[in-house]
């Protein structure tokens, strides 16, 4: 009988994180932050079809960095467990904390039981029915289940520490327009620039309709950054 | 509940109530024999008519069982979603609950797909889930619905008749469906012009509708006391508008002071 050779368990953790930080960090990254009339989420995309950011539910969008398929799973998965859950209770009763649960948990386990960790990054914003923002919800969940309750804005992706930081810390939250321009120059760097065909960007907007979520066409996206 | 994720070769794709099927949602119970009529609810007279800039659907208030008003407010015209609508008439229950399971199929699959279904994508999907409501049909829980909506494609409002067996019909003028459709069907037939504007459009709604609770005991009519009047929806490229009631008032009165000065 061949006895397995003896690998510590830091050792195997370090290893999957490693692999899964490296996929991440391949693909583009985005960043979500709190506007003064909800969340703004903006990601540096080219494709005008494979999204990295979706509705979830009337106040809750998901966005997700890395292998687009496996993002795009937990997106559907999500979508899934919202209509499901309003089905049988009521609309109101659908809430992203426990969705950001829901992925964590099975993100933890994917990241020990299975053959590879997934190589993703995902947010689970939701806006609050307060006027002023207070209530609004940013959830970052990693590839390992870790999930972080984040204030003001996130970025996920690769290279994080610095585009957080061409971002900067907001004290109140922009106006729309404010806050697309300064992550479409945190996302681009001082040596590009990203016009609106390079971004995705989606608000949940607080409104009087049920579905606050809405995405920014190229053209609004155009007038937006050039204002 | 947790996340429900599946493997490729099972799963639902798009579709909520495969969804709810594979989730362990229970099904319907079966039974045998027919419920009494006056043991659960009915819903009457809905009309749709097709005008210049869309569709209009209306529907009457009232809920019977048996011989017995169950409710006077009640609700059968819904969006189904921003550029379509569905009148019901039928058991009030299963109706309100295949409306409900409509309007989430169609958001589910607006979400999941990452776009719309087309209308005529639409009125088959709608048309599938009366067919499989069929058994309760014979058992006298029949749904009839009207589906109506604004073609985006086509750039045209168009709306769709069923029967019990999920026969799906389309209309190029009008439709209406409930006990009182022969009467309200009559009114819409003789008023109706081609073209017409949504105001004219919905003052022979109105009159449809009024002609029918007249001729129709399971129907209701405008009830200026509690100030309850049919609902009306109009759905055009603009989406899904319902007429408020203050206008729905003004519009009765105006057919009433009509009928008097008529006599």
């Amino acid at each position: 009988m061949n006895m397995p050779f003896y690998v510590a368990p830091e050792q195997v953790m370090k290893d999957r994180a490693d692999y899964a930080r490296k996929g991440i960090a391949r693909g583009r990254s985005l960043i979500a932050f709190r506007y003064d009339a909800g969340i703004a989420i903006c990601a540096e995309n080219t494709s005008s079809t494979l999204r990295k950011v979706s509705e979830i539910y009337d106040r809750i969008a998901f966005a997700g960095v890395g292998k687009y398929n496996e993002f795009d799973q937990l997106r559907i998965a999500g979508v899934r467990h919202a209509d499901m859950k309003g089905y049988s209770f009521s609309r109101e009763d659908v809430d992203a904390r426990s969705l950001a649960n829901q992925y964590a948990q099975s993100l933890g386990q994917i990241f020990t039981h299975e053959m590879k960790p997934m190589e993703v990054e995902i947010l689970v914003a939701e806006i609050g029915h307060v006027e002023d923002g207070s209530a609004d919800q940013l959830f970052h969940i990693l590839y390992d289940g870790t999930v972080m309750d984040e204030d003001m804005s996130v970025v996920l992706g690769g290279e994080t520490d610095t585009i957080s930081e061409r971002f900067g810390d907001l004290d109140v939250p922009p106006s729309l327009g404010e806050g697309v321009r300064l992550a479409a120059s945190a996302l681009a760097g001082p040596d590009r620039q990203l016009g609106a065909d390079a971004l995705e960007v989606a608000v949940l907007e607080r409104g009087s309709s049920r579905r606050t979520f809405r995405r920014l066409s190229d053209e609004e996206t155009t007038e937006v950054l050039t204002a | 509940m947790n996340l429900p994720l599946f493997r490729p070769h099972d799963d639902p794709g798009p579709n909520f109530t495969e969804l709810l099927r594979r989730s362990g949602f229970a099904e319907p119970v079966e039974f045998d024999g027919t419920v009494p009529v006056e043991d659960y609810r009915h819903g009457t007279t809905c009309v749709a008519i097709r005008y210049n800039d869309g569709v209009l659907l209306a529907g009457d208030r009232r809920a019977t069982s048996g011989h017995l008003i169950s409710h006077r407010a009640i609700e059968k015209v819904f969006p189904a979603d921003r550029h379509s609508g569905v009148a019901i008439a039928g058991a009030a229950g299963p109706a309100v609950e295949m409306v409900r399971l409509f309007q989430l199929q169609l958001e589910h699959y607006e979400k999941v797909e990452g776009t719309s279904l087309s209308l005529e994508g639409k009125a088959n999907q709608l048309s599938q889930m009366i067919r499989s409501n069929l058994p309760a049909a014979m058992q006298g829980m029949a749904v009839v619905p009207i589906f109506a909506g604004f073609d985006l494609a086509r750039g045209d409002g168009r709306l769709f008749e069923f029967d019990i067996t999920g026969g799906r019909y389309e209309e190029t003028e009008h439709a209406s469906t409930g006990s009182g459709s022969l009467h309200a069907g009559t009114v819409v037939k003789l008023g109706y012009r081609p073209g017409m504007d949504a105001d004219t459009v919905a003052d022979l709604a109105i009159e449809a509708m009024f002609e029918a609770a007249d001729e129709d005991s399971a129907t209701g009519g405008p009830d200026p006391v509690r100030g309850i009047y049919p609902i009306m929806a109009t759905i055009t490229e603009n989406g899904y508008t319902r007429l408020d009631d203050e206008d729905l008032a003004r519009r009765t009165e105006a057919l009433i002071a009509r009928r008097r000065s008529a006599n």
